[in-house]
């Protein structure tokens, strides 16, 4: 019997208000696979991760997370997903160490894991610093590092090395790349290198799918229309 | 859930005593308000149900600026969709949080009450008078904490979160602040009396009830 797909969206619509947001989306992706979600801004993107990442509740359609339908059985999906989204979610008057801490608690992850990931993306000599003293790159470095702290199934990633250097994109890269062997949904307005990372890509334009299909099958020029 | 309330009480005294901010506030409000009635009722010392009511006047108003505040670093920090996205009960996200502000408001009345006993209070209140006036803050407290969190969590989620804080809060308030003030009028009166029972039940009902309805509620008001 073949393997449940990690993600399945069945017609998912989220409105804000009035406003439609996503729009009858529909999707499978396998456990291991890579969505790459593309479209400009506003179209929907960051609602989609928060929808999958339990935080915003679907209005209608059919979502399942992990083979679990949200938002009913979203306590079983909080804790398998992690969510690095445009917002950090550190406190900026805690130290880098003191916010994975904090994190680690609630996820019942012990603090030798804290210490581990923040030597892994260079920041052990900073630890003791609070947020608020550090670079972009560094804030997002250690976002990363709360997103994943948890080992999470699936990630959900918003543009996830925007603010990083070369270097820090290294950093970083075992931990959210396609070696760290997560289910990963990643947004991105790159069209070649969303599509080199990509087994799925979805283009979203005003909520709506205009595209869905094999990465292998879409062309970059067909990305860049969906801004146009 | 213990482990995610310890969690979450640590972070909590520890944003406080970084970045001060509602204690602070509550306490120099208290204090300036109290040396306003002193010049206000144009009297020097006040006692009974005067005294009484000018206390839990103060400490009422001066609890709407820490519920105000209350969930502020969680929601402009994104420190509520990090909690939402741990598999724990959100109640513990509501004990810590009615724990935290129990906690600065008898911060705040270890300032507030003194200052008031030494620029208006009459008679000192005796040692009995004291312990019981104790009782009826600690239950008061617990009243304000519970209704504090619950409307915290609501307003944050607003942009009139100043405005709706008081406009929600005191109504909801106004059982325990008569029942504090009446309990705590015998104590602050010139040979002071015990407080009535009654007003201790009422207070430890109130407590009960509310409890057991942000219990119900809360969920629903920090999810989507």
């Amino acid at each position: 019997m073949a393997a449940a797909p990690a993600i399945e969206l069945a017609g998912l619509t989220r409105r804000y208000g009035e406003r439609v947001a996503l729009s009858d989306v529909t999707l499978s992706l396998p456990v291991g696979a890579t969505l790459v979600v593309f479209g400009p801004n506003g179209a929907g993107k960051s609602t989609l991760l928060r929808v999958l990442s339990t935080l915003l509740r679907p209005h209608a359609g059919a979502v399942r997370v992990l083979g679990r339908a949200l938002p009913d059985e979203g306590w079983a999906v909080r804790g398998r997903v992690g969510l690095l989204g445009h917002a950090p979610l550190l406190y900026r008057d805690l130290t880098a160490r003191e916010n994975l801490a904090f994190h680690a608690r609630l996820h019942g992850v012990g603090l030798d894991r804290v210490e581990a990931l923040l030597a892994q993306v260079g920041l052990a000599a900073r630890a003791a610093d609070k947020v608020h003293t550090y670079s972009r790159g560094m804030v997002q470095r250690l976002a990363v590092c709360r997103a994943v702290l948890h080992d999470p199934e699936v990630l959900l990633l918003d543009e996830p090395r925007a603010n990083l250097d070369p270097a820090a994109r290294e950093l970083v890269e075992p931990l959210i790349g396609a070696a760290s062997g997560r289910t990963r949904v990643i947004t991105s307005h790159d069209p070649a290198g969303g599509l080199v990372e990509a087994d799925l890509a979805l283009g979203l334009r005003a909520g709506r799918a205009a595209l869905v299909a094999p990465a292998r099958e879409v062309e970059p020029a067909q990305i860049g229309a969906l801004y146009r | 859930m213990r482990p995610a309330v310890g969690a979450l009480l640590r972070k909590e005294l520890r944003l406080e005593l970084r970045a001060p901010q509602a204690v602070p506030a509550m306490a120099l409000f208290s204090v300036t308000t109290i040396v306003v009635f002193h010049f206000a009722l144009q009297r020097s010392e006040v006692e009974g149900a005067l005294a009484s009511g000018v206390l839990w006047v103060t400490l009422l108003f001066a609890a709407m600026l820490g519920i105000s505040r209350l969930f502020v670093a969680d929601h402009e920090e994104g420190g509520l969709d990090g909690f939402l996205l741990a598999p724990v009960d959100r109640t513990a996200l509501l004990v810590a949080k009615a724990v935290s502000l129990f906690a600065f408001l008898g911060v705040v009345e270890l300032i507030a009450v003194p200052a008031f006993a030494l620029m208006l209070l009459g008679p000192a209140p005796d040692a009995a008078a004291l312990a019981q006036l104790l009782v009826v803050l600690a239950l008061a407290d617990a009243g304000v904490a519970l209704v504090g969190t619950l409307v915290g969590a609501l307003a944050v989620q607003t942009r009139a979160r100043d405005l709706l804080v008081p406009l929600l809060a005191l109504p909801l308030l106004m059982p325990v602040i008569i029942a504090a003030a009446k309990g705590s009028t015998p104590l602050l009166a010139a040979g002071g009396d015990d407080v009535a029972l009654r007003w201790l039940a009422i207070l430890g009902l109130y407590d009960l009830v509310f409890g057991l309805l942000a219990y119900a509620v809360f969920d629903f008001l920090v999810e989507d």
